[in-house]
C-alpha cells in the first residue's frame, strides 16, 4: 500500500493516457489470442516499449549515480548489428545473443573506465560513443541493412512463450531481476550514495571506481539487449535508424518516473512505468490518425503538461495551499457551529 | 645501385603517366556526398562502373556528409584541370562562389539527384528523379490492378517535410485521381523498418485487424518491408490480402516479390551518371546544350519481370 502511494503520480498519469487512448480508439483494451499469441493495441505498447523498458533500466542506475548514458541508441545498433553478423555468417542465436551482450558489455566497460578512471564529465564521456557508434556499427554491416533468416534470433523479437512476446516477458524480467538485486542487496543504497555525493561515498568505504563502472555495464548489457530486440523485430540489423533517439526516450521516461536527473534516490519501478507511459503516447498518436504533422507537437504538449504537475514547484505550491485551506477550516466549523 | 633502380622506376611511371594522359581519355571529377544510405552506395558503384564502361577516368572524392569538404573537392577538381565535374550537393544553399570559379574555368558542372538553389546559369543539367511522378506511377499501378474495385490505401509516410514524402503522396493522389481508391489513413514511418513495423501494426488495429484495408503504399521500400511483417503476424497475406505497393526498388523488395508478399515497386534509379555522361558527350562534341533539368527513368517492377534476374543484378551494388 505504502509502496502503491509511492508511485501515485506515475500511475495516475499512465491511466489518465490509457484513457486518452481509449477516448481516440474505443477498442483500445480489447485483447484476443491471434496466431497462439496475445494481439491487441494495448499488448502493442508492452512490446514497442521494450527496447525504451530496457533501456530505462540501466539509465536509472548510470542517472542514479549522477551520470547519464548518451551512447545506449547506438550501443543498441553496434549489439543489433553483431547479433545480425553472427547469425549471418552461420552462428546459432545463443551465439549471437552471447556475442551481442559481449559487445554491450564492452561497450559498458569503455564508458565506465572513461567516467570512474579518467574523471571525464558523463555527458562527454558517453557522447563520444553515441557519436562513433553508429560509425562501429557501419563497418559492421558494411553500410546495408543485413538482413537475416534465422529463425532462433527472430523468435527473440517476435516469438512468444505462453501466448506472451517475448520482449515483453524479457523487459519485465530484466526490471525484476536488477530491481531485486538492487533493492535486495545494499548495491542500490551505495549507488545512490555516490550520486549524493562521491567523496563521502568514498571516503566511508564505498569502492566508488567500480561500481560507476558496473552501472555503466548495466547500461551497456540492457542496450544490447534491446538492440538484439529490435533487430530481430525487423529480421535485419539498420545501423542507420537501429535505436535512433532511444536515448533521449529513455531519459525522459526516467525523469518521468520520478527519478531526479541530480542523482541519488532512484526508482526502477517508476521508470518502467515512465517507459510505458511515453509509449502509450506513442501509440495514442499512430491511432488517432491525426496528420503526422502533429505527432511531435501533441508529444511534446502532453509531456510538458506531465513535467509540470510533476515539478516540485508545483507541488510545495499544492502543499501549501492545501495546508492554507485546513488552516482555515476549523475556523469555519466554529461558526457553524454557533 | 639502388639510386639507379629508382631513377628506372620513376622513369617508367613517368611513361605511363604520360601515355595515359595522351590518349585523351576523359577526366571527370565526381564530388559524392557521402555514404549516407544504401542507395547512395549503389549510385556510386554505378557511376564508376559507367565511368569504365566508357572509358573515362573518373576522380571521385568523398564528402563526409560535408559541404566544406565538397567545395574543397570541387576547387581541387579545377586545379587538376578536368574535363567536366559531376556534384551530388549536399545542401541546396552556398554554391554560387565555388560554381563561379569553376565556369571561369571553363569546366562544365552536372548535378547529380539533387539540385540546388543557385542560378541555373551556373551549371549545364541536372540529372534527378521526380518524386511527383514515382508516386502517380505507383497510384496508376494500384487504380489498374484493383480494376474498378473499390479500395482503401494505407499510406507511409516518409519523414515529414521532406521533399520525398511530400512529392510521393502528392504523386499518389494524382495518381488515384478519378477512381475508386482512396487513402484512409497515413501516417509518417520515417523511412525505416522498425517505425514501418509499428505504424501498420497501429493501422491494421484501428481498421479491424485490416479487414478494412485493400492495399498498402510506402514512401520507400525499406517500410513496406517492415510493414509486411506486422501484416502477416496479423494473420493476413501481404501481397493478396493487402496488396503493397512502394518506391525505391531495393533488393530486399525484390525477394518479397519473389515470395508474393509485394505486388509492385517504382524504382529510383541509381543510374544517374548514364545519362549524365550521355549530356556531357554530346555537349564536348558539338555543344549541344542539354536541357537544364533531365528526369531519371522511374520503372515499375512487378511480378511480371524477371525478378530473380533484376535482384541479383542490384545485390551486389551496395545497397
Amino acid at each position: 500500500m505504502n509502496s502503491l502511494k509511492r508511485y501515485a503520480p506515475q500511475l495516475t498519469t499512465l491511466a489518465i493516457v490509457l484513457l486518452l487512448n481509449y477516448l481516440v480508439f474505443p477498442d483500445f483494451f480489447k485483447i484476443e489470442i491471434a496466431n497462439g499469441k496475445l494481439y491487441g493495441t494495448l499488448i502493442d505498447v508492452l512490446n514497442r516499449g521494450a527496447p525504451v523498458a530496457l533501456l530505462c533500466v540501466g539509465m536509472t542506475l548510470v542517472i542514479a549515480t549522477k551520470g547519464i548514458d548518451l551512447s545506449v541508441g547506438a550501443v543498441m545498433a553496434i549489439c543489433g548489428a553483431v547479433a545480425a553478423s553472427t547469425v549471418d555468417s552461420g552462428g546459432g542465436v545463443f551465439m549471437a545473443l552471447s556475442l551481442a551482450l559481449l559487445a554491450g558489455l564492452i561497450c559498458g566497460v569503455w564508458n565506465g573506465l572513461l567516467v570512474s578512471v579518467l574523471n571525464i564529465q558523463p555527458i562527454i564521456a558517453t557522447l563520444i560513443l553515441m557519436v562513433a557508434g553508429r560509425g562501429i556499427a557501419q563497418l559492421i554491416t558494411e553500410g546495408a541493412i543485413l538482413t537475416f533468416n534465422d529463425e532462433g534470433l527472430i523468435f527473440v523479437g517476435s516469438g512468444s512463450i505462453f501466448s506472451i512476446p517475448m520482449p515483453i516477458l524479457i523487459w519485465i524480467a530484466v526490471g525484476i531481476i536488477v530491481t531485486f538485486i538492487v533493492r535486495r542487496t545494499a548495491l542500490g543504497m551505495l549507488i545512490e550514495s555516490i550520486g549524493i555525493n562521491q567523496r563521502a561515498s568514498t571516503f566511508s568505504g564505498v569502492n566508488a571506481r567500480v561500481l560507476l563502472i558496473l552501472v555503466y555495464m548495466v547500461s551497456g548489457l540492457c542496450a544490447a539487449l534491446a538492440g538484439t530486440i529490435a533487430a530481430a523485430d525487423i529480421r535485419g540489423a539498420d545501423a542507420n535508424n537501429a535505436g535512433l533517439w532511444l536515448e533521449l526516450d529513455a531519459i525522459l521516461a526516467v525523469v518521468v518516473g520520478g527519478t531526479s536527473l541530480l542523482g541519488g534516490r532512484f526508482t526502477l519501478i517508476g521508470s518502467l512505468i515512465g517507459a510505458m507511459i511515453i509509449q502509450s503516447i506513442n501509440t495514442g498518436i499512430l491511432l488517432s490518425g491525426f496528420p503526422p504533422e502533429f505527432n511531435l507537437i501533441i508529444k511534446a504538449a502532453i509531456i510538458v503538461i506531465i513535467l509540470v504537475i510533476q515539478s516540485p514547484a508545483l507541488q510545495s505550491k499544492y502543499i501549501e495551499y492545501r495546508d492554507r485551506r485546513e488552516a482555515e477550516k476549523p475556523p469555519a466549523d466554529k461558526e457553524n457551529a454557533s | 645501385m639502388f639510386l639507379k633502380k629508382v631513377l628506372a622506376s620513376a622513369a617508367v611511371i613517368a611513361t605511363v603517366a604520360l601515355s595515359t594522359t595522351s590518349a585523351l581519355a576523359l577526366t571527370v571529377g565526381f564530388s559524392q556526398i557521402g555514404s549516407e544510405s544504401g542507395w547512395r552506395a549503389a549510385e556510386t558503384t554505378i557511376t564508376l562502373q559507367q565511368a569504365k564502361d566508357r572509358g573515362i577516368d573518373l576522380k571521385f572524392a568523398d564528402a563526409q556528409q560535408k559541404q566544406e569538404n565538397q567545395i574543397k573537392a570541387l576547387r581541387s577538381f579545377i586545379a587538376q584541370g578536368v574535363d567536366a565535374i559531376f556534384v551530388a550537393p549536399v545542401v541546396a544553399t552556398g554554391w554560387d562562389s565555388v560554381l563561379k570559379e569553376v565556369k571561369e574555368a571553363g569546366i562544365p558542372v552536372i548535378l547529380l539527384d539533387r539540385t540546388i538553389d543557385s542560378s541555373d546559369d551556373l551549371y549545364l543539367t541536372a540529372v534527378t528523379s521526380d518524386f511527383i511522378y514515382e508516386g502517380s506511377v505507383a497510384g496508376k499501378w494500384l487504380v489498374d490492378a484493383v480494376d474498378g474495385k473499390e479500395c482503401s490505401v494505407v499510406e507511409l509516410q516518409g519523414t515529414t517535410g521532406s521533399a520525398p514524402a511530400i512529392e510521393r503522396k502528392e504523386g499518389f493522389e494524382q495518381g488515384l485521381a478519378g477512381s475508386n481508391v482512396s487513402i484512409i489513413r497515413s501516417q509518417t514511418a520515417d523511412f525505416t523498418r522498425t517505425k514501418g513495423k509499428e505504424v501498420m501494426e497501429s493501422f491494421l488495429k484501428a481498421e479491424g485487424g485490416g479487414k478494412n484495408i485493400c492495399a498498402l503504399y510506402a514512401h520507400n521500400d525499406d517500410m513496406a518491408v517492415g510493414a509486411i511483417q506486422a501484416i502477416k503476424e496479423a494473420g493476413l497475406k501481404p501481397g493478396s490480402d493487402i496488396l503493397v505497393v512502394s518506391i525505391d526498388a531495393v533488393p530486399d523488395i525484390f525477394k518479397a516479390m519473389m515470395a508474393g508478399e509485394a505486388n509492385a515497386t517504382v524504382e529510383l534509379t541509381p543510374n544517374m551518371a548514364g545519362p549524365a555522361f550521355d549530356a556531357l558527350d554530346a555537349f564536348l562534341k558539338d555543344g549541344t546544350l542539354p536541357p537544364k533539368w533531365i528526369q531519371s527513368e522511374s520503372r515499375l517492377y512487378t511480378k511480371d519481370d524477371d525478378l530473380q534476374a533484376i535482384y541479383d543484378q542490384k545485390k551486389d551494388l551496395g545497397y
